[in-house]
């Protein structure tokens, strides 16, 4: 099953509202993702609990509908 | 989640130093994520176990609540998460994998 790219961008959005997103779809098959958020939510986090956020924002989905998302994971230089 | 995956989870990462819960095995990985993580441990000459969630269907939905981590594969050093394929490629392209391996007293190919 796809996934559209502004879903994916709308689902973080509503968790992480400061969140930078850019996303590019590596295959044009709507499948595979790589997702670059950047958002001040993430300072003092480590990369897992960042991907953690990441993943709750889209509520299940990773790893059902969405097969390949590459996340990279960031917060926003001072 | 049923106790006795758990258990069995955790008896894994506790029993051997670097495990790797992946879709195939090391030799055969069947998919790209996971073998690309094999890659890098080969790389740096760190032994390690391959759990084959493919043929253990318990253990590959168990671990996604052990770890609250919703994709294949994961990598755990002394019993510690430390990520899946993302992550473990960035530590080691910035040098912090080698770095967790020293740190945990894991030998790593000089």
């Amino acid at each position: 099953m796809a996934m559209d790219a502004a879903m994916i961008e709308r689902l973080i959005k509503e968790s992480l509202p400061d969140a930078q997103v850019s996303i590019e779809d590596l295959r044009g098959d709507g499948d595979h993702y790589a997702a670059h958020v950047v958002s001040g939510a993430f300072r003092g986090k480590t990369r897992v609990q960042q991907h953690q956020m990441v993943y709750q924002a889209l509520r299940g989905r990773m790893g059902n509908e969405l097969h390949a998302l590459a996340l990279q994971t960031g917060a926003p230089e001072d | 989640m049923d106790d006795n995956v758990q258990e069995r989870i955790r008896q894994n990462i506790t029993e051997t130093p670097v495990v790797l819960f992946m879709k195939g095995s090391p030799v055969f990985p069947q998919c790209g994520f996971s073998a690309a993580v094999v890659q890098i441990l080969s790389h740096l000459g760190v032994k390690f176990k391959g759990v084959d969630v493919l043929s253990d269907p318990e253990i590959r939905q168990g671990i996604k609540g052990f770890s609250n981590w919703p994709t294949i594969p994961q990598l755990y050093v002394k019993g510690e998460f430390v990520g899946g394929c993302d992550i473990v490629r960035e530590m080691f392209e910035t040098g912090e994998l080698q770095q967790l391996f020293e740190q945990k007293g894991v030998p790593v190919r000089a």
